[in-house]
């Protein structure tokens, strides 16, 4: 069934991706994508302790989930990507040729530099034009930070 | 004879807030206990919120969730810390026993909060 779910979400594997989608998406496996995380196996454990036991976690740099990402599309169950950065997100895009067809905005908190667009949604602009650039390349973008809730799409963050 | 123990409440949203304020209603003991919400906060900001929460002192960890964002920064918080200990699945049963508890060990306290936590969860009779 392929990824279900491509989130840029700077808690990682937290409760609302753990429960809010794994659930429902009825995903079995979380690509964690992340180039600290992936240096440290002590982070590593605390990610998979945030993960239940079935769960399968994988992390990779973005040179490893590029590759990997065709047999992660071409998988018969369903998966989550993360990134906690919209940056990764776009450069994990970039280097695997443009194979992500949608990207959900989940938490992104404050930072310097960033503005307020939704409650959980601060973006910086050079993070809003990245993620335009995405879009105008045919990535759907849309924040939703569970899905209960609506999508609000990419154009009404601006 | 060291400092007694602080105890620190790491929570989605309000709930430390309020399960600090219903342990201190109960018990009278003030100031032993301090809240922290993961609201508003990335995985930084919330390890931060944890540190100052800690202030140095000998402490017990309350988390909500044996998994998840309060757990994470609070486990990267006090990595290498041997005065702190954490607890999940924080419960108003072992925060009032905690509070009378103070003057043990970070992780005697934490082993005992525990037992008290899972013995207050219960079918009654």
């Amino acid at each position: 069934m392929t990824l279900a779910l491509a989130r840029v979400d700077d808690r990682l594997i937290h409760g609302q991706v753990v429960i809010g989608w794994g659930r429902p998406l009825g995903a079995s496996f979380i690509v964690l994508v992340d180039e600290a995380v992936r240096a440290s196996e002590w982070e590593q454990e605390l990610y998979r302790l945030a993960a239940p036991p079935e769960v399968e976690v994988i992390f990779a740099s973005v040179e490893e989930a590029a590759a990997a990402l065709p047999a992660w599309l071409a998988r018969p169950d369903r998966g989550i990507l993360l990134t906690a950065d919209v940056a990764t997100m776009v450069a994990l895009q970039a280097a695997s040729g443009g194979r992500l067809e949608a990207v959900n905005l989940g938490g992104i908190h404050h930072r310097p530099g960033r503005t307020q667009r939704l409650p959980w949604v601060y973006l910086s602009d050079e993070e809003y034009e990245r993620l335009q650039a995405l879009a105008a390349a045919g990535v759907r973008v849309t924040a939703q930070d569970v899905p209960a809730t609506s999508a609000v799409p990419l154009e009404s963050l601006r | 004879m060291s400092d007694p123990l602080i105890g620190v409440v790491v929570c989605h949203r309000e709930l430390a807030s309020a399960l600090v304020g219903a342990a201190e209603e109960i018990s009278g003991v003030r100031g032993a206990l301090v809240p922290v919400s993961n609201t508003g906060c990335d995985r930084g900001d919330l390890e931060e919120r944890v540190r100052e929460a800690i202030g140095g002192r000998p402490a017990v960890v309350f988390v909500d969730m044996p998994s998840g964002s309060c757990l994470i920064a609070t486990l990267q918080r006090l990595r290498g810390h041997p005065e702190a200990a954490a607890v999940t699945g924080v419960n108003l049963a072992m925060l009032l026993d905690f509070l009378f508890h103070r003057d043990l060990p970070p992780a005697e306290a934490a082993g005992r909060a525990v037992n008290v936590g899972t013995r207050a969860i219960r079918v009654p009779a």
